[in-house]
């Protein structure tokens, strides 16, 4: 299909404005193009015509230049423009539902005041001729849509709800046709119209697809809320110029101003000025975050006191926000294992019903009473109308939509449908505890001399071994020397044991750093020193053994200090029956005291990184449903075998791909948070599928007449006709309901 | 009466072969730009056929204002993705092991296969 449109490309590599001519002439020289012209501070192009953007872009090329397709960049437009398309359908749903319902409502009151519709004389077969026709005009107007639909799935081997209604409200009006031309063909008991029914269906499900539309529209306010937190344009410095551009044109390594009180447009790095920035829409996290030269930015973020400029990052689809938004929307969209069998169902649904209704209708004429045609055709109609398995189909994916945007608005992003589902079932949670229990920022708390003589001598040379080391315990040997003002000397021989500390060369002088047992590898006398050691671990500090040319210096004592509410959050996950279990590296001692600070009972200590998966395994074989939380790259191994792994971090430094649920902020609370909102959705899910099924496996019988042998009773088309309209707006409302769940205020 | 029984009981044959017997041959051959139209409950074509092993796109245009119609999922994938009114979505494909991916709305009524083949 060719349509004339506006597109807009992003230049990349247009230096000055000479360009400009080259590359509108490039451009116009492609037939299909009618106009187009270049704004050289953004460096974007909009060119008008129907010309394919893939021959746009090639055109660019051709005179050296790269062009990058603005298609699909701004979520925000998308977004307007669902909602007005939504929006005019409604209304025009909405027309059709009058339309209807004019004709339908005084047919029924018709019916159910003065009784019969049957045809008899002349007079009554003209009049109901007239009504027959407008209620083809209806089913014209108004139901169109369903016909057609019914006919181009009917060619395409398939079924839907068009089928079903098409077919349903079809065999009512072609029946009650015969009955006007030929009356004598049936039965005289039998000589009944349902025009009504025909009419009022198609009435009801248009205000049944219309109430859905709206209910629709609300599920997705999550979504919405994130797309809102962008920034629409941004302050770009260019050649010493300040210029407002919408954020799609900025560009890789552009300079961004951002003043105080304005949203950061893209991913940065700072490099001039300081602010604070209120990063909670992303994290949760209320307190403002200072920033300064060489600190990372992320768009959606509010800057609060201070003017900054930074250097942008990542730009467009790949800020973490647009990252995350994209992530939301996936996993809004993926079905829990529990909606799989809903799926199976409503695939084979509707061929199943109509042969239900064939069936129904067999036995009617064979076995049923006079007038049997009638009875045939009602329940054969009735059927049809009532077994359709919208409902079934929107069950899961309604609830999913909503419970994982509540869980993006607590700061926790859930993978999958199946990471969802999997974390309502947890029965152990394992966790990790540098930086997750505690802040994983290390501090030196003390440092007890052995058989060394200056603290700074000691921290100097201690500062100087580990600088090379990304351990977050060497980092905090570092940083307090820095702190000291301490210089540091170059390392030789460097080398990390894993899990026991390092050994390097420094000022000529044979360093050892780490644990009791490196030392006892290194045959560095430690007696004496072993009670200090353990009194330091005793108070939740881990002590670390630093000797000097094979005799034991100093004994270094750092601490991780334990986050503010973990201790609350560890009991909100116990209060729920869920087994928490500690991970660490550290020794027994520190780990110990930790644990009985925060309230957990069962902890591994001195796990080495590789064996962080095993401690999973064993719990798993244990039959409990294991819960993962780590924050480090160390942990991913263990993060993936765990039934749901849960990866702590911000949005800027986590591969939010690899693990089940990321929780943005560094808080436990997140943990309870996930594993509420998943009970919660899980619930609303199964309310979902029961209402849905009821409809069917409940309305189907029914509405072949099982209970008419015993009670006489038969249901009417039109009762069904309005089931089958409620049953996917109650299966909506009722997920709209989960909006209103809060996980609990902390 | 017995006519009309059997006509029923063929009538439920019909069904049964329409709907699930029958095995449609035709697949839109694979092209580097194939265009997918969602419109009267239906995916025209309704079965697409790409090599594997090879990264594809796939562009949808859906011209029906029926919410059914506003997403499209590859379940298989992971992928779902809103299409918007009147306006071509590209879906990028990763490459694919040979088989048969179903894709749908997300009410499943409309349904279409993406048929993945070794190359010849
Ligand atoms: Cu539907």
């Amino acid at each position: 299909m060719i349509q004339e449109q506006t597109v807009k490309l992003i230049i990349e590599g247009a230096g000055c404005s000479s360009c400009v001519g080259k590359i509108e002439g490039a451009l116009n020289s492609i037939s299909g193009v009618t106009a187009a012209e270049m704004n050289f501070a953004e460096r974007s192009v909009s060119v008008e015509g129907s010309a394919p953007i893939d021959d746009l872009i090639k055109a660019v090329e051709s005179v050296g230049y790269n062009a990058i397709s603005t298609e699909g960049v701004s979520e925000d437009d998308l977004m307007d423009e669902k909602e007005a398309a939504d929006f005019a359908y409604y209304k025009r749903l909405i027309r059709e539902m009058t339309i209807a319902l004019t004709l339908g409502v005084p047919l029924m009151a018709y019916s159910l005041i003065v009784g019969e519709m049957t045809v008899t004389t002349t007079t009554e077969r003209i009049v109901w001729l007239i009504i027959g026709l407008l209620t083809a005009g209806v089913m014209y107007f108004s139901g169109k849509h369903f016909y057609i639909g019914a006919w181009k799935s009917f060619w395409n081997h398939s079924a839907n709800m068009d089928t079903l209604i098409a077919l349903g409200t079809g065999t009512a009006w072609i029946y009650s046709m015969v009955v006007v031309f030929f009356p004598a063909a049936v039965p005289d008991m039998a000589r009944h119209v349902y025009f009504e029914a025909t009419a009022m269906i198609i009435g009801l499900i248009d205000l049944g697809l219309a109430l859905e539309l709206k209910a629709r529209g609300r599920t997705s306010q999550a979504i919405k809320r994130l797309i809102g937190l962008q920034a629409k344009t941004a302050r770009v410095i260019r050649d010493d110029k300040e210029i407002d551009i919408p954020i799609e044109n900025v560009l890789l390594n552009d300079h961004v101003r951002v003043r105080p009180g304005e949203k950061i447009p893209v991913d940065g790095i700072v490099i001039d000025g300081h602010t604070a920035i209120d990063e909670s829409m992303l994290t949760g996290e209320p307190m403002p975050v200072e920033k300064k030269t060489s600190d990372e930015v992320v768009a959606g973020t509010l800057n609060k006191t201070g003017s900054v400029v930074f250097k942008a990052t990542r730009v467009g689809k790949d800020t973490a926000l647009a990252q995350i938004i994209n992530m939301v929307k996936r996993a809004q969209n993926s079905k829990p294992p529990i909606g799989r069998l809903a799926d199976i169902i409503s695939a084979y649904f509707v061929p199943v019903v109509m042969i239900i209704a064939v069936v129904s209708a067999l036995v009617w004429l064979n076995f049923g009473p006079e007038p049997a045609v009638a009875f045939a055709i009602v329940s054969a109609t009735t059927v049809l109308i009532i077994a359709c398995p919208c409902a079934l189909g929107l069950a899961t994916p309604m609830s999913v939509m909503v419970g994982v945007g509540k869980a993006a608005e607590a700061g926790v992003l859930i993978r999958n449908g199946e990471a969802l589902q999997t974390a309502s079932k947890i029965t152990a949670m394992v966790l990790d505890k540098t930086g997750t229990i505690t802040l994983g920022a290390p501090k030196v708390t003390s440092i007890h001399l052995v058989h060394a003589k200056e603290k700074d001598r000691v921290l100097e040379l201690a500062a100087s071994l580990e600088a090379g080391s990304e351990h977050p315990l060497a980092m905090s040997i570092v940083e307090s020397a820095q702190e000291q003002g301490l210089s540091l000397s170059s390392v030789k021989n460097f080398k990390a044991i894993a899990g026991h500390g390092v050994e390097g060369v420094v000022e000529g002088k044979e360093l050892l750093f780490g644990n009791e047992k490196l030392m006892r590898d290194h045959s560095v006398n430690v007696n004496g020193a072993v009670d200090v050691a353990q009194q330091m671990a005793a108070e939740a500090n881990t002590p670390m053994y630093f000797a000097v040319d094979g005799v034991l210096a100093a004994i270094i004592a750092v601490s991780d200090p334990i986050k503010e509410d973990s201790i609350e959050a560890i009991k909100r996950l116990q209060k729920n029956g869920i087994k928490v279990v500690m991970l660490t590296g550290d020794n027994r001692a520190t780990a110990k005291a930790v644990a009985n600070k925060v309230g957990i009972t069962e902890f591994f200590a001195e796990v080495l990184p590789e064996d962080k998966s095993d401690k999973v395994a064993e719990l798993q074989m244990q039959g409990e449903v294991v819960g993962m939380t780590g924050d480090g790259i160390n942990d991913a191994p263990a993060l993936a075998l765990a039934n749901v792994g849960f990866a702590i971090g911000t949005g800027t430094d986590v591969a939010i791909e690899s693990a089940d649920i990321t929780l943005m902020r560094g808080s436990l609370h997140g943990l309870a948070d996930a594993i509420a909102v998943s009970k919660a959705t899980l619930r609303n899910i199964k309310q979902n599928l029961f209402g849905a099924f009821i409809y069917n496996v409940a309305g189907v019988p029914f509405a072949a007449g099982v209970l008419y042998p015993f009670f006489g009773l038969l249901l009417s088309p039109v009762i069904a006709g309005a089931a089958m309209a409620f049953s996917s707006v109650t299966v909506v409302t009722n997920a709209n309901r989960l909006r209103l769940f809060k996980a609990k205020e902390h | 009466m017995l006519i009309i029984n059997i006509l029923g009981a063929l009538l439920i044959l019909g069904i049964v072969w329409w709907f699930w017997l029958y095995k449609p041959t035709g697949a839109s051959e694979n092209s580097s730009d194939m265009l997918v139209t969602v419109k009267n409950g239906i995916y025209e074509p309704a079965r697409l056929r790409i090599p594997a092993g090879e990264a594809t796109s796939i562009k949808f245009l859906r011209e029906e204002a029926s919410p059914c119609a506003g997403t499209v999922v590859f379940s298989d994938l992971e992928i779902s993705e809103e299409l918007p009114l009147n306006k071509q979505k590209t879906i990028h494909l990763p490459a694919l092991t040979p088989g048969t991916y179903s894709f749908t709305c997300q009410m499943q009524m409309y349904r279409g296969e993406l048929i993945v083949d070794d190359k010849p």
